[in-house]
């Protein structure tokens, strides 16, 4: 029968197109098991106080031996001081975490790069400073913002604590692949607005559940523009809009952001690892499960306004009205919390506190954003303004280049690097009741402390505010502003963002 | 971790979407190094006043409710990776969440502790939040080996998904940690071929 002919399979099937997450995912897949899932292999384990003690102590109540601890480092930072970080951490709890740490470390010969280490900090902002993280790898962290090293074209995801057990005890997961979305940003971002303006856009059109079940892929002009840091800050927030995570396809900017850094492959290895990188995009016929565009043109300053990242807003707009039915209970809940009302704005609201960090926002980019505005200005004498680098690394070089000063002089106080105010584990609470404009990425509930409350914005959204002691237009400044300074220090802000 | 079978119970009901792992377990309450005595402190500041006095509107103070099944609005546990959330409920009390969706890493960490996120329809989640509000003794029969959700009041099955290997692992309390040490030569043998080295 003819028919049978024709059905005959192909004996050179055509090469699949392939989006850049299959590539780094086919590459690391040691078998498949009934179901759907496969045994994942994991490159890079990075691990912090927080979520490694349980896993330690499975690892030893089952007598297993770490599988690979070579591709394992540790850092402390989530419980850490941010000031007087020579001396004993005062809280007893923080205190016997960050030894545990260090004990386990040391029992199970880990490299531990801990409190007071040149190479400390928090761990989504020392794996791409030392090289660590690299296109092509999978990096998973007992942590959901390691989407963070995504920027690199890298699969890399949060994982629990039983799964950090898993990964330590054989480098592999059991998962199941996700589905893979992209999101196109055309065009380029308009002067003043930021690569954490552009994520919070996304998230607030997408919504905090948008993107659940997806692995993101982020294109377009206005990504391939964007710094490494600045593609840390869009890749870290990722998972709040519920997606596994979030990858950049490797480009010239990665590799001559990688090139010389510690963990780096050098020499003959450099150029074998560029040839492979090379190949790190997704083909242009490969298909997504789902597409998204935006045009950069339609952003503008960003801020939340309620208790989820997907609660933002243009700084210039009003809060909502209204939303969908089925969210109404959960937006009255959060304006309750936050004392807004629907429809208002938030131009003029009084901020007491101002906080620059976190892995979303505490790279030396940022530090340098925030004190090229700064510089020559006053933070409002009511505004408590602190900024906490993500490393020790970005602490030394903002001292190098004098932005401590700059900052000092305007009020700001340059703290020692971790996660600081952006989940309260260590003193740096905001007051219940207080609003604080912030860097970082979760305005949860108490997140920032017991009714404290968030307003997640960029480093020049938090620096304006903080010198404003409220609320401002920032777009509507920033253009007056390029118009009657011409030269100066906004340029120079300009040119860094 | 200990075998899920069949559980019988009354269902407690929390109908806020979007419930994230920091109300769950606030990050505070996350400095111990074991994984007991999470329950105490979970859901802490919508359970309690800052100086300690329970809150009497909240759910879990309602003396009307009680139960091993949590039955929770859409997006339950997203936010933070922290598998402490699982443990504070299964430290609680809680076998079962029911939500019409479940943040990936949460619903990876509760079947990895016995915990098990129970997917339903939003429309079967409404229903069972009028159900169990109106008549809080309301039992359910929760059957894993079936994948079924059974409602005595509405003499109705509701067939719920689960992960082959994931629905084995509950059955026989056994866990992905036993299962890859099993694959050691495999993954070895997959080291060696590596398209890139690190
Ligand atoms: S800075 Fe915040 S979000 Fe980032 S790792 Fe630390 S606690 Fe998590």
């Amino acid at each position: 029968m003819t028919d049978e002919v024709a059905q005959k399979p192909n004996p050179t099937p055509p090469i699949m197109a392939k989006t850049l997450f299959d590539k780094i995912w086919d590459a690391h897949v040691v078998s498949s098991i009934a179901g759907g899932q496969d045994v994942f292999y994991i490159d890079r384990h990075l691990i912090h106080e927080v979520t490694s003690p349980q896993a330690f102590d499975e690892l030893e109540a089952r007598g297993l031996p770490l599988f690979r601890r070579t591709q394992m480092v540790a850092t402390a930072d989530h419980n850490v001081p941010t000031r007087n970080q020579h001396l004993p951490i005062e809280d007893e709890l923080s205190r016997s975490q960050v030894d545990k740490l260090t004990e386990n470390c040391e029992k199970f010969d880990v490299e531990l790069y801990g409190l007071g280490h040149q190479r400390q900090g928090i761990v989504h902002v020392i794996g791409p400073e030392l090289g660590l993280t690299q296109p092509g790898m999978t990096i998973v962290c007992g942590d959901s913002h390691t989407s963070t090293h995504g920027a690199f074209g890298a699969i890399a995801f949060g994982i629990g604590t039983s799964q950090v057990a898993q990964v330590m005890a054989s480098q592999c997961l059991l998962l199941s692949r996700p589905r893979r979305m992209r999101i196109t940003i055309d065009g380029q971002l308009r002067p003043g607005v930021t690569a954490k303006d552009l994520i919070l856009y996304i998230i607030a059109q997408l919504g905090t559940g948008g993107a659940t079940g997806y692995f993101v892929e982020y294109a377009g002009a206005a990504v391939r523009g964007l710094s490494m840091e600045g593609r840390m800050t869009v890749c870290n927030m990722s998972i709040e809009m519920g997606a596994r995570g979030g990858l950049i396809a490797p480009d010239q900017t990665t590799f001559a952001y990688l090139q010389g850094r510690p963990y780096a492959p050098q020499g003959e290895r450099w150029q074998q690892a560029l040839a492979y990188w090379q190949t790190l995009y997704s083909d242009a016929d490969a298909e997504f499960d789902a597409e998204v565009r935006y045009d950069a043109a339609d952003i503008q300053p960003m801020i939340t306004y309620g208790t989820n990242p997907g609660m933002g807003i243009a700084l210039s707009t009003p809060i909502p009205l209204a939303v969908a039915e089925s969210e109404a209970v959960g937006f009255s809940k959060a304006l309750q919390y936050m004392g807004f009302a629907p429809g208002e704005s938030l131009l003029g609201k009084e901020i007491s506190h101002v906080f620059i960090g976190s892995c979303t926002n505490s790279r030396i980019e940022d530090l340098r954003t925030v004190a090229a505005y700064v510089r020559g200005r006053q933070k409002a004498p009511h505004v408590e303004a602190i900024i906490v680098p993500g490393s020790k690394a970005v602490e030394q070089q903002a001292r190098a280049e004098g932005l401590d000063k700059v900052l000092a002089e305007a009020g700001f106080e340059l703290r020692e690097p971790g996660c600081s105010a952006c989940l309260a584990m260590n003193e740096d609470k905001i007051p219940a009741g207080a609003y604080c404009v912030s860097t970082s990425n979760r305005n949860f509930e108490g997140r920032q402390g017991p009714g404290a409350r968030t307003l997640l914005a960029s480093p020049l959204v938090a620096a304006i505010t903080a010198v404003e002691g409220r609320l401002v237009d920032v777009a509507a400044l920033l253009e007056t502003t390029f118009v009657t300074e011409s030269e100066g220090q906004l340029v120079d802000a300009a040119a860094s963002f | 971790m200990e075998k899920f079978e069949v559980l019988r119970s009354s269902a407690v009901p929390l109908p806020v979407e979007n419930v994230d792992t920091d109300q769950i377990i606030p990050a505070r309450f996350l400095k111990a190094t074991s994984r007991e005595g999470f329950g105490e402190n979970l859901f802490r500041d919508w359970r309690y006043q800052p100086d300690g006095q329970p809150k009497v509107d909240f759910v879990l103070n309602n003396p009307r409710y009680a139960g091993q099944i949590l039955l929770a609005g859409k997006n339950f546990g997203c936010g933070s990776s922290r598998e402490h959330a699982a443990w504070a409920l299964y430290d609680a009390g809680f076998r079962v969440v029911i939500s019409s969706y479940f943040a990936d890493i949460f619903r990876g960490n509760a079947l990895n502790n016995g915990l098990l996120p129970l997917q339903v329809s939003d429309e079967v989640l409404q229903r069972l939040f009028a159900e169990v509000e109106q008549e809080p003794h309301t039992g359910f029969i929760i059957d894993v080996a079936a994948q079924q959700l059974f409602v005595p009041v509405w003499e109705k099955n509701i067939p719920f998904d689960l992960d082959p290997y994931k629905k084995e692992c509950l059955l026989h309390g056994y866990d992905d940690i036993d299962f890859l040490v099993n694959q050691k030569e495999a993954i070895e043998a997959y080291e060696q071929q590596r398209v890139w080295a690190f």
